[in-house]
């Protein structure tokens, strides 16, 4: 590996930029790739696909590209939980979501929720999620959670996740509170299908209790949602 | 806003950085291929010095003690080589892969 590769890794890693390394097991040569869909195509159509999947994945894998055996090393950004609502769920949350490798990030408006006593040591941003939103960016690697409760903090903030594509989009209330959600963003012009994406109530039916026990429900579905195995929110009942 | 979460691969590359800053040689060993129940997944990565010094883990301590070796060689000679362990090799077991799981590591030498 070149010093030079190293070095536009990491500057790939301070950007949240994926990259791929891929090594021909013969040669030893190696060969630094971007994510195909961000324009920077490989000119092998076969590389360029077996690269999709795998930064889709985030595994890093073997591979035989025209009869090559290479070795791809999967750069992905580090994940990110981005939490709507400096509340007391969001405190449980946030050392699990460490534990797991999130780096989270916690947005309120209302500064005396978002106090650096209630969250010291943890990225706080007190702006409204819109302003604070643009800035920070939803991308792939992200989950994204609303915990406010309160239509002012959260819609804003659900319409620029639902714009966006992030892995995973859940957010508090029970089913009376969601139907309300879904026909104020309706009315904002989401479609249902995008609507449809929000994980609400937030967190796998685990009959959590209290904050703790809500937030071990939500990181669940979290990482069930990164590997693949969330299942489609249940269609709605008659009530 | 301070946040104490690096991304994930970025230290042992960093730290590649670090020792080629102090002048020391380096190699590094990659897991590029798993069956069974190998203890480290594909793209797990440890960094060598030509003195037989390591950071990072490819094997949950079962078989870099050869990768060690082997990268001693590689950064001598400046060439890149795969290594596989496994159950039915000899070699692993003497080496301690005797968690049942078979491995392929890369080692190459990371140059300026």
């Amino acid at each position: 590996m070149k010093r030079t590769d190293i070095e536009r890794l990491n500057q790939a890693v301070a950007v949240r930029e994926p990259m791929a390394l891929v090594t021909s097991l013969a040669t030893g040569e190696q060969k630094l790739f971007g994510h195909p869909n961000a324009g920077e195509m490989a000119s092998d159509i076969e590389l360029n696909q077996t690269l999709i999947g795998a930064f889709s994945k985030d595994r890093s894998t073997l591979a035989t590209i025209d009869g090559d055996e290479v070795f791809i090393k999967i750069y992905n950004p580090a994940l990110r939980m981005i939490i709507i609502g400096a509340v007391h769920i969001a405190q449980a949350l946030i050392p699990m979501a460490r534990q797991l490798g999130y780096e989270p990030i916690v947005i309120d408006p209302r500064t005396a929720f978002a106090s650096e006593e209630r969250f010291a040591g943890v990225q706080r941003d007190t702006r409204w999620p819109d302003e604070a939103l643009a800035e920070i960016g939803v991308d792939t690697r992200t989950a994204f959670i609303a915990l406010t409760h309160d239509p002012k903090i959260d819609d804003p903030a659900l319409t620029i996740a639902l714009n966006a594509s992030p892995f995973y989009i859940g957010a508090l209330g029970g089913r009376r509170t969601n139907e309300k959600r879904v026909e104020r963003l309706t009315a904002a012009g989401i479609s249902a299908d995008k609507l449809a994406s929000i994980n609400a109530p937030v967190g796998l039916d685990i009959g959590a209790m209290g904050a703790p026990e809500i937030a071990v429900s939500i990181i669940a579905q979290v990482t069930a949602a990164l590997r693949g195995k969330l299942k489609p929110p249940p269609a709605k009942q008659a009530s | 806003m301070t946040t104490d979460t690096a991304a994930p691969n970025a230290p042992i590359l960093d730290q590649a950085i670090t020792w080629m800053n102090q002048g020391r040689k380096v190699a590094l060993a990659t897991v590029i291929e798993t069956w069974g129940s190998a203890p480290q997944p594909t793209g797990s990565q440890l960094l060598i010095d030509q003195d037989g010094n390591f950071e990072g883990s490819v094997s949950g301590g079962c078989v870099e003690g050869a990768v060690i070796l082997e990268a001693a060689d590689v950064i001598a000679n400046g060439k890149s080589t795969v290594m596989e362990f496994g159950v039915a090799d000899e070699t692993a077991w003497e080496v301690g892969l005797a968690c049942g799981g078979r491995i392929k590591i890369f080692v190459e030498p990371v140059t300026q």
